[in-house]
């Protein structure tokens, strides 16, 4: 069953002396992208870390619900997310197919094979690159990779770390596309990014941190580019 | 077209099927096994796409065997007695090599992390693992054991096979209690330093296990060694447990 709202309440994280995050409240709802902003070393990455569940906050929780009813953090719930990080998550000795057929296998999606080549199409890696080792692949191309790996199992909270790194114009476009189809999928989306002007278009509420702690929240439905640099601006800097 | 396999646009709209379309192509939760399999299969796989950790294992297990045959003399022969502390020093230094090595490849794109996001259970994905390392292990064995015979000129005629045996239970109790402790330390900067200080404390009943068990053999006790045999497996037994029961607390950040 897909999700239809996450709430982090008051969700602090410590790493030794250093407070990566301070008492942050979002609420995230089904059918909304959420752009998380912030200057570089602001939280954003351990607040998706924190979201995926494989990062445990030193304080406050993270409720997601389904329907009505809230879950517990377990295997089931793991099915519902799709993380992009920083690193690839997928392995360089393997070809794009071979990786994607591997996590389709965890995931437990049938067919993974033709699962595998269908998201290829989508994130338009294709041709003979499919079946060479990721280890050869450009910057664009695994980024390419990591994305249909997170779209793998259809989640339903789609976590994106700067999702835009090395992609090229074309790329950008597109992936700001199938944003969008996501959110019409009533899917939960969290995009971390820098590129405000791939982002804006399909914005629903912008979330932005400094320092570890939230200093703007807004709900809107769409931005343009100006208005979200503004708003940018404003609190951030 | 920019890049070699770059089509100019994701096409995402006109192949992507609506949610409710897309959700019935999926099947209820991986299995046990079948995860298990998966994981282990794609280590494997990895591994014999490059064979640099098996090649290094073996090539680093054999130095030693035979550097050995030719320390240990007496009356201008091998002495047979070094064979069982020669044969297991060399697997154990061979295999904390090559647990340090099939965890790094997990932490190049970060993948561990991929596998415990992924729903499948976590302890399969442990299983997975340690089969994988098992069978690294065992082939490093299947080198070590007639390279042994050969340099210390021993004949065990049809008890070469409980000495298989013997090693394979050694692989097994090596590769679980060496995957726990990988996995924990991956995270740490200083775990190569680390890996075996923690490990072979905790080995060391199932080496000594294992070199009275190699001993008694080539010594002609029988009896002994069947003992020796059963406490090594009791020794696996225990640990798998320990580590399938500890496995998913240990790896979480
Ligand atoms: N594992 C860790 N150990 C220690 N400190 C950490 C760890 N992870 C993050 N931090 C610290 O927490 C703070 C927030 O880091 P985070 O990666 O969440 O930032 P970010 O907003 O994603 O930045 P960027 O835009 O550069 O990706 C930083 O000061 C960072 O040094
Ligand atoms: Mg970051």
């Amino acid at each position: 069953m897909p999700l239809s709202r996450v709430a982090v309440q008051k969700v602090g994280k410590r790493f030794g002396q250093h407070r990566a995050l301070v008492g942050v409240d979002v609420e995230l709802a089904a059918g909304e992208v959420c752009a998380l902003l912030g200057p570089n070393g602001a939280g954003k990455s351990t607040l998706v870390g924190i979201l995926s569940t494989l990062v445990r906050p030193s304080s406050g929780d993270v409720t997601y619900v389904e329907g009505d009813a809230a879950r517990r953090a377990d295997d089931r719930l793991r099915r519902e997310i799709g993380l992009l990080a920083h690193a690839s998550l997928c392995y360089g000795e393997l070809t794009a197919v071979e990786n994607l057929v591997f996590f389709a296998g965890l995931y437990g999606v049938a067919e993974p094979q033709a699962r595998a080549h269908a998201l290829l199409d989508q994130v338009g890696l294709d041709g003979k690159a499919r079946e060479r080792t990721v280890r050869t692949y450009s910057r664009g191309m695994v980024q390419r990779l990591a994305l249909a790996r997170a779209l793998v199992a259809d989640p339903s909270l789609l976590l994106l770390d700067e999702p835009f790194t090395g992609l090229d114009r074309g790329g950008a476009l597109a992936l700001g596309q199938r944003l969008g189809q996501a959110r019409a999928d009533g899917a939960i989306v969290v995009v971390v990014t820098h590129d405000l002007e791939a982002i804006a278009e399909v914005t629903d509420h912008v979330v932005i941190l400094r320092r570890g702690q939230l200093v703007h929240v807004e709900k809107k439905r769409g931005f343009t580019y100006a208005e979200l640099r503004d708003v940018y601006h404003r609190h951030a800097d | 077209m920019p890049i070699d396999g770059l089509s100019e646009n994701l096409t995402m709209p006109a192949s992507c099927p609506p949610r409710a379309q897309r959700r019935t192509t999926m099947v209820v939760g991986p299995s046990f096994l079948r995860t298990a399999g998966a994981v282990a299969a794609k280590d494997l796989r990895v591994e014999l796409r490059s064979r640099e950790v098996v090649y290094t294992m073996t090539f680093f297990a054999a130095v030693i065997v035979v550097v050995f045959s030719f320390a240990f003399v007496k009356d201008q022969k091998a002495l047979i007695e070094a064979v069982p502390g020669v044969a297991w020093a060399a697997v154990v230094f061979a295999g904390t090599i090559g647990l340090g090595r099939a965890f790094d490849r997990e932490r190049e794109g970060d993948t561990m992390r991929a596998l415990l996001l992924s729903p499948a259970p976590r302890l399969a994905v442990f299983a997975g693992k340690t089969v994988a390392i098992t069978a690294l292990v065992i082939a490093v064995e299947a080198v070590v054991l007639p390279l042994c015979l050969l340099f210390f000129n021993v004949d065990l005629g049809a008890a070469v096979l409980h000495l298989a045996l013997i090693l394979a239970l050694g692989a097994l109790g090596f590769s679980v209690v060496g995957t726990v402790f990988a996995a924990m330390l991956l995270r740490v900067r200083s775990r190569d330093v680390l890996l075996p200080v923690v490990l072979y404390p905790i080995l060391v009943p199932m080496i000594m296990a294992g070199t009275k068990a190699t001993g008694a053999l080539l010594a002609g006790a029988t009896g002994d060694a069947w003992f020796w045999t059963q406490f090594l497996a009791a020794y696996d037994a225990v640990f798998v447990i320990v580590s399938l029961w500890t496995f998913e607390a240990l790896v979480i950040e």
